[in-house]
């Protein structure tokens, strides 16, 4: 059970190696998260994720999840709820792809839509059930920025991301007086392992600053959280930009 | 039961379907950490046994007023029984000062159809909005427990519902009662109590009011007030400003007072004609939505000064009605709804006697911090109850009420904890909503005998709620 603070006690991270799952696992954990289940592809990063996890005092362990395998998330999700209650579900997965080649490779674009968009509606709709069995939990929905004004540089990830976006929304009004919360957190560009060395975008933000946003939300049961929280005042501008003004933006 | 079924989610996807109407996201009365129940509100005992006996996967949970701040009376996913149907005061021996009622009666309802036999509450917490039930399950306590105890100890009998189905009697000094003193409804649905009253003269309090520098002041007048079986005044409480700095910290307004006999009434005074007359009145609701955090630091410091300053420096004898003395707060309704919309927590703890020190350095950390604590309340307590859970112990108990939104709040009260339980003192379950499970064995040490008795009695967990998840009692 989440406390007053909203601070849950179990998690599922979808996305188990996620910068910004484990960030924000991490920080829970510090809280009141005994229980921290990880779901990814079985990989070496995935058992030393989790090893990481288990270091901090958790109960840890991974469950074997793909995204774009979406005839499989019933059955292993559920196994996850079957277990016992799940406080809170992070949805974390998601690739940014590579835009310059996925032009010319649309099988590769479409694995972007695909991972982002098509895996998320159905694991988010799986937990969705579960949650709402339960009576309680938060979900919490990784989006971005990126998903709030399609650019130049980003827009097959972009899209992807926007799709999401719409759907948790969407999902978190089917949800409004179920018990069931859901969040949708648009972080800026991320600096991360994926990002380093790349040039730095402005209002650029850090999985540990994602994960104290995430904290916050959960106490104050926010429906949208921007990180950084300035983020939602430039969007809202960004949003209104003429286009022929917003392609020739450095952004 | 047909309606669970219709509830309980069979498929893993989501459906679009009509939620059962019976379905409502219920809290605390500190509004957090809501979770959606199957509310049913059973109409006789029939009813309740029907419910108990198909509890479905999750469980049920007797619910009374919901004035407790955590989460001890909701149940997600399950079911919440809404025992206010069981309204009935059921017996009045007006002679022995002995009733019984069912436990959905409020104390509120006791006192209005009780003290024109010259009868009141055996034990008065700070609201009279609270049912027999939940004043049983939360074992609660008032300003008065050096002398009276708290709740349980004046319950003769009860009838319980237990999670077999069955109907039992318990009588004091048996497992099963002591469990359900305290016990949060964990052991079964309290049905109906029979109770011990206090005879009363008039509906009048004579108290005495003083104004009280700094906590070291405080803690020696209370100690005074009601020390060694000689008991000058039978309630007192010390609401604390611990917004004050400096040489003001734990500046308090030290309230005392006592029952009126009839004979000690002025001359002349109206209450010579209606001795025993009990009108409470109510002011306006506030709007379901209070926006921002009304209560911050400059408007709890600033009510915390007018308290202060209003107070008589030193009064003596002064004549009170009831709801006046217990229940100042009582006349607005909703008032949880001041704190905000983020809700908020009450944080009651209670450090044994001769670990003053603790309470001091508490105290001084929460007035360092400029907690807007809104009410803070210093009771002495006497001795413990039987129950496993039941929150006294003879010490120091100061409750707070805290607006969720103060930065770090979480990890500071977990901070406490430690202190709180380091000086062998425990925090109040049925106000929790916070605490960490890990800390509660060194709070509650017969917290194993608990589980034994609920592992024996419901084997299943049917009686369950969130807190009982959250904690694992």
């Amino acid at each position: 059970m989440k406390d007053a603070f909203g601070a849950p006690q179990s998690l599922l991270v979808l996305g188990g190696t996620s910068e910004i799952g484990l960030a924000t696992a991490r920080r829970l954990i510090a809280r009141r998260t005994r229980v921290v289940r990880l779901a990814g592809r079985p990989s070496p990063a995935l058992t030393a994720a989790a090893d990481s996890l288990r270091a901090l005092g958790a109960d840890v362990r991974t469950v074997p999840f793909d995204a774009l395998d979406t005839a499989s998330h019933e059955e292993r999700l559920g196994k996850v709820f079957a277990e016992g209650d799940v406080d809170m579900v992070l949805l974390a997965f998601g690739v940014f792809g590579d835009q310059a080649r996925d032009e010319s490779d649309p099988v590769a674009a479409a694995r972007v839509a695909q991972t982002n968009y098509t895996g998320a509606v159905s694991a988010g709709l799986v937990c969705a059930g579960a949650l709402q069995a339960q009576g309680h939990g938060s979900l919490v929905v990784l989006s971005s920025v990126a998903g709030e004004r399609a650019r130049r540089a980003d827009f097959i990830y972009g899209s992807s991301k926007a799709g999401l976006d719409a759907f948790a929304q969407g999902l978190g009004d089917a949800m409004h007086g179920t018990g069931v919360h859901v969040m949708v957190v648009r972080p800026g560009s991320v600096r991360s392992k994926a990002t380093a060395g790349l040039a730095e975008e402005p209002l650029a933000t850090t999985p540990e600053a994602v994960a104290g946003a995430i904290e916050l939300g959960l106490r104050r049961r926010s429906e949208t959280v921007w990180v950084p929280g300035s983020l939602q005042m430039v969007m809202a501008a960004v949003r209104h930009v003429p286009r022929p003004l917003f392609r020739r933006l450095p952004v | 039961m047909r309606a669970i079924s219709g509830y309980t989610v069979t498929s893993m996807a989501v459906e679009t379907r009509v939620l059962d109407e019976d379905c409502r996201a219920i809290s605390g009365w500190g509004r957090t950490a809501p979770t959606l129940a199957r509310v049913h509100r059973p109409r006789g005992h029939a009813e309740a046994v029907e419910a108990v006996l198909a509890p479905g996967r999750r469980g049920l949970v007797a619910r009374g007023l919901g004035r407790a701040c955590g989460d001890a009376a909701q149940n997600a996913g399950g079911t919440v029984l809404d025992m206010t149907g069981f309204d009935r005061v059921l017996a009045v021996d007006t002679a022995a000062g002995v009733v019984a009622c069912e436990a959905g009666v409020t104390l509120h309802r006791l006192m209005e159809a009780l003290l024109p036999f010259g009868w009141f509450v055996p034990v008065a917490p700070g609201t009279r909005y609270m049912t027999v039930g939940g004043a049983i399950g939360a074992d609660v306590h008032g300003g008065n427990h050096p002398v009276s105890g708290s709740f349980g100890r004046h319950v003769t009998a009860l009838e319980l519902l237990t999670a077999d189905g069955r109907i039992r009697t318990a009588l004091p000094g048996t497992p099963l009662f002591d469990a359900t003193t305290g016990g949060l409804g964990l052991t079964g649905v309290i049905l109906s109590a029979t109770l011990r009253l206090l005879p009363v003269e008039t509906s009048l309090m004579r108290v005495d009011t003083e104004r009280v520098p700094d906590l070291d002041a405080l803690m020696t007048r209370l100690a005074d007030g009601d020390g060694d079986g000689e008991s000058r005044h039978r309630y007192s409480t010390a609401r604390i400003d611990l917004l004050a700095r400096g040489a003001d910290t734990g500046r308090a307004v030290l309230t005392r007072g006592d029952h009126v006999p009839y004979d000690a009434l002025p001359r002349r005074h109206r209450a010579r004609r209606e001795p025993l007359d009990f009108r409470p009145g109510r002011l306006p609701v506030p709007p379901p939505r209070v926006p921002g955090v009304p209560l911050g630091r400059t408007t709890v410091g600033f009510l915390n000064t007018l308290w202060y300053r209003a107070a008589p420096r030193a009064a003596t004898g002064r004549l009170r009605s009831l709801p006046a003395f217990f229940h100042p707060l009582d006349g607005v309704p909703h008032r949880n709804r001041i704190h905000g919309p983020e809700g908020f927590v009450r944080y009651r703890f209670v450090v044994p006697y001769g670990q003053e020190d603790a309470l001091r350095r508490i105290v001084r950390r929460i007035a360092d911090r400029g907690l807007p604590c809104f009410p803070a309340v210093l009771h002495r307590l006497g001795a413990g109850g039987p129950g496993p859970l039941s929150f006294p112990l003879p010490g120091w108990s100061l409750a707070l009420g805290l607006p969720l939104g103060q930065p770090g709040l979480g990890r500071l009260l977990d901070a406490l904890d430690e202190e709180v339980a380091g000086a062998g003192g425990r925090v109040d379950l049925a106000e929790d909503s916070r605490v960490r499970p890990e800390a509660l064995a060194a709070m509650y040490p017969r917290l194993d005998e608990f589980r034994a008795l609920r592992a024996a009695l419901d084997p299943r967990s049917v009686l369950t709620s969130d807190l009982a998840r959250r904690l694992g009692l």
